[in-house]
């Protein structure tokens, strides 16, 4: 967390007061949790009224997903079809095939080409053919494996000629690309604090005052009756905070992360030619990929091999892969961009952010191909299997 | 050294590796995930490998400050251990998917990705000793031995990993003397695992039922159950569900002519038929393996075979070496018996054959595909699989003449 988000959490920690309480300890507690809101709209191109404060990104996820889905349905029964991008993160597809096999939506998952970008044209022709019967669309506004920006304005535009509502997971972008609500035509959108520098726990759901949205927690009624709970105040204006600050700053950090990436990669592609790149090509379309995202496959290695020789050597990536029950599966990003399974298993994603340093990326280049020599290796001694004995002549 | 420490997420692993960081070696804790199908991933951990048992070896790494990893090793899993266990039953034969595993899986798949990540050994809570002692040449020889915990002894799954495998094997909690012993070490050490219960059961079979496990993946198969004349005697529904030496669950209906309880001698995939017979036509005193390993290539030079300048090369070579005396024991734990064994040339593969003569005792219901090891007091001698068993002599002195023809399987 930076210093002023922890400041700010640590200062409204010790203060008493409950925002929903109509006393004076309440009010004030109101106040922050109002200045916060105001802070947050303001850098967001939003209004105070479309901010919704959850407790994190998954939150707002299921609450978009399930909230506009179960709305529509209210007043357009035939309204059954969920349009997600198939490479949304997994706290968009959940809710989405839940709703599918409890709530009697329908998906469809949108295709993207073999950068990760979301084919459009895909997503004209299914809007054509189905209007009538989508409840929602919902696309990211980045990814955060192969850091694809997506072309959200094309998408909007799509959509709302048929009035069909957008939601787009932020998550990723917020501080790292320019986001306006407002100018985007979105009607909802995801962040969380976590990614910014805010604390874990504390994000929002920005959504149109126009739209229905039915809650997924009922109880005391706070957040307009959207999202009941006692408001978090501390980690409200911590949130804010974050949000305030990284987006005041994107300016400067983000091309000081695509400059760090760009080293990386141009540094890896020298030393290790088994890699290769996933996602947009940074040196071909920056405006394409998110500044401070590489992804990184490589040929006959597993991911966890090179994790584990990673971060003995103090360079902590990620393997991407969802940790399903135990058990790493490849990831349905690296899937959905048609990478085939085996090299969907080597693969690492590299993340830049505010404490990055130009040493980072020395040390990573310095240790990396080595791990991969060694990944590749063991790669390699877990190929072939015994004969079956059965195979073997049966006397009867 | 570098030790890879595998964690199941039970207490004789987490002490073993508990072990082996005070030894002040540098640890890695390395939880296998073995399981594919999401039925595995119980509950209530009743045996081993579901997400609770991961988490169990986390907290234990955290207690002990090692760093903590999940492998993916399901596939490999899958293509071994699970595939021979199906193959084994649907020829007929009783598979013992553990000594595959230690095969296949843990001191080979696991061990080799170890080794090519920069480890020098794997260490696991099994119960077995090794012991070095130095060849003549100078050079070390380390000898797989028994727990001196009897009850608890894994000498015997652990023997099919051969002598190169033993090179870079760690046996922490070899030379403990109880399991209790072992739950008040992880105890003492703040292990929450010390209480767990002991994983029982083939781990891949998620709700205890094998049997059903068998149906469902081979489907079931009426055929015959015959006597050793060939008289049809009723029904099964899948010869893998039998095994050699069964005695329960043969549904005759009536009795035979002489009232002795029948149990299961044979099993003939390919006429999809079981020969079931009286307790004596059981017993065996002659018994062959293939696919042998051999631990003790020392001893094997002293009884003819191999090359002196190679140690541990194996025991391939033209000619049987002499017997030696030694016990052997076909089940995990089975009383070990009195035995002369010798290696054998075989036909099937480079590690060749293991022939046992059994002395002044026989054996009941040795089924083809078990694992049978050969000891020299607690030192393991050698490991092969049943091939088949025979009878030299009548079982009973009175009555029953000629020697039985060979059985096999």
């Amino acid at each position: 967390m930076s210093s002023a988000a922890i400041e700010a959490y640590a200062q409204q920690m010790a203060l008493v007061g409950n925002p929903s309480s109509l006393h004076s300890a309440g009010r004030a507690a109101r106040r922050a949790v109002e200045e916060a809101r105001e802070q947050v709209a303001g850098s967001l191109g939003a209004r105070p009224s479309e901010v919704v404060f959850t407790g994190g990104g998954t939150e707002a996820d299921n609450l978009a997903v399930k909230g506009l889905f179960w709305a529509r349905r209210v007043s357009h029964p035939e309204r059954r079809r969920i349009l997600v991008s198939a490479v949304e993160h997994h706290a968009v597809l959940d809710p989405a095939f839940w709703m599918a096999e409890h709530a009697g939506a329908e998906i469809v998952l949108l295709a993207v080409d073999s950068r990760g970008v979301l084919d459009v044209d895909a997503l004209r022709a299914e809007l054509a053919a189905h209007a009538d019967e989508i409840a929602l669309v919902s696309v990211m506004w980045a990814n955060n494996e192969v850091g694809a920006v997506q072309p959200i304005d094309a998408v909007v535009a799509a959509a709302r000629p048929y009035g069909v509502p957008v939601h787009s997971d932020a998550v990723q972008a917020v501080g790292h690309v320019p986001v306006d609500f407002a100018a985007s035509g979105l009607d909802a959108l995801t962040l969380t604090g976590h990614k910014l520098g805010g604390p874990v726990g504390a994000g929002a759901l920005l959504v149109r005052r126009s739209l229905e949205v039915t809650p997924v927690l009922h109880g005391g009624g706070q957040e307009r009756g959207i999202r009941s709970g006692t408001l978090d105040t501390a980690g409200i204006r911590s949130f804010a905070v974050a949000v305030a600050e990284s987006v005041a700053a994107r300016e400067t950090t983000a091309p000081r992360l695509a400059s760090l990436r760009d080293r990386l990669l141009r540094g890896v592609a020298e030393r290790v030619p088994s890699a290769t790149l996933r996602g947009p090509d940074p040196a071909v379309e920056p405006e394409l990929r998110l500044p401070g995202n590489a992804h990184l496959t490589f040929a006959g290695c597993e991911g966890d091999s090179l994790l584990y020789l990673l971060d003995s050597a103090g360079v902590q990536s990620s393997t991407g892969s969802a940790c399903q029950a135990g058990v790493p599966q490849p990831s349905h990003v690296l899937l959905a961009l048609g990478i085939d399974e085996d090299d969907a298993r080597g693969a690492l994603r590299f993340s830049f952010g505010a404490t990055s340093t130009e040493s980072d990326v020395d040390l990573v280049l310095e240790v990396l191909p080595d791990a991969v020599a060694r990944a590749t290796t063991a790669g390699l001694t877990s190929v072939g299997t015994r004969r079956p004995r059965s195979d073997r002549e049966v006397s009867s | 050294m570098k030790v890879l420490a595998a964690m199941s997420g039970g207490v004789d692993s987490a002490v073993a590796a508990a072990r082996v960081v005070d030894a002040g070696h540098e640890v890695v804790g390395v939880h296998m995930a073995l399981s594919r199908n999401r039925n595995q991933f119980r509950e209530g951990s009743r045996g081993c490998c579901s997400i609770e048992d991961a988490g169990d070896a986390r907290r234990a790494a955290d207690v002990l400050g090692i760093p903590y990893y999940v492998w993916d090793l399901s596939e490999k899993f899958e293509e071994t251990v699970v595939a021979d266990f199906l193959s084994e039953y649907a020829a007929g034969r009783t598979p013992n998917p553990c000594v595959r595993c230690n095969e296949h899986i843990k001191f080979e798949a696991l061990l080799d990705k170890a080794t090519a990540l920069g480890f020098d050994a794997v260490a696991t809570g099994h119960y077995a000793q090794v012991l070095t002692s130095t060849r003549a040449d100078g050079t070390e020889l380390r000898e797989l031995h028994r727990s001196p915990n009897t009850a608890k002894d894994q000498s015997y799954v652990l023997a099919v990993m051969g002598p190169d495998r033993l090179q870079r094997a760690m046996f922490p909690l070899g030379a403990f003397e109880t399991k209790d012993e072992v739950r008040a070490e992880a105890a003492a050490r703040g292990l929450s695992v010390s209480a767990k219960p002991d994983s029982y059961d083939i781990c891949f079979v998620a709700d205890g039922d094998t049997q059903g496990f068998l149906r469902e993946r081979l489907g079931a198969k009426t055929g015959d159950i015959v006597d050793s004349d060939g008289t049809v005697l009723g029904e099964h529904e899948g010869a893998y569900t039998y095994t050699v030496g069964q005695r329960k669950g043969l549904r005759l209906g009536r009795p035979a002519a002489d009232g002795k309880p029948r149990y299961v001698l044979d099993i003939q995939p390919v006429s999809n038929t079981v020969v079931v017979g009286p307790a004596e036509m059981l017993s065996v005193d002659r018994v062959v393996g293939d696919q042998s390993v051999w631990l003790a290539d020392d001893v094997l030079e002293a009884h003819g075979v191999g090359t002196p300048d190679a140690p541990g090369a194996g025991a391939s070579s033209a000619e049987p070496s002499a017997w030696i005396d030694a016990e052997v024991q076909v089940r995990a734990h089975g009383e070990p018996v009195p035995a002369r064994v010798r290696s054998v040339p075989d036909a099937s593969g480079p590690t060749g054959g293991m022939e046992v003569e059994l002395v002044g005792a026989t054996l009941r219901g040795v089924a083809a595909g078990q694992s049978l090891v050969a000891y020299l007091g607690t030192r393991v001698l050698g490991q092969s699989t049943v091939v088949s068993s025979s009878r030299s002599r009548p079982a009973e002195p009175a009555g029953v003449g000629a020697a039985e023809p060979a059985r096999s399987a």
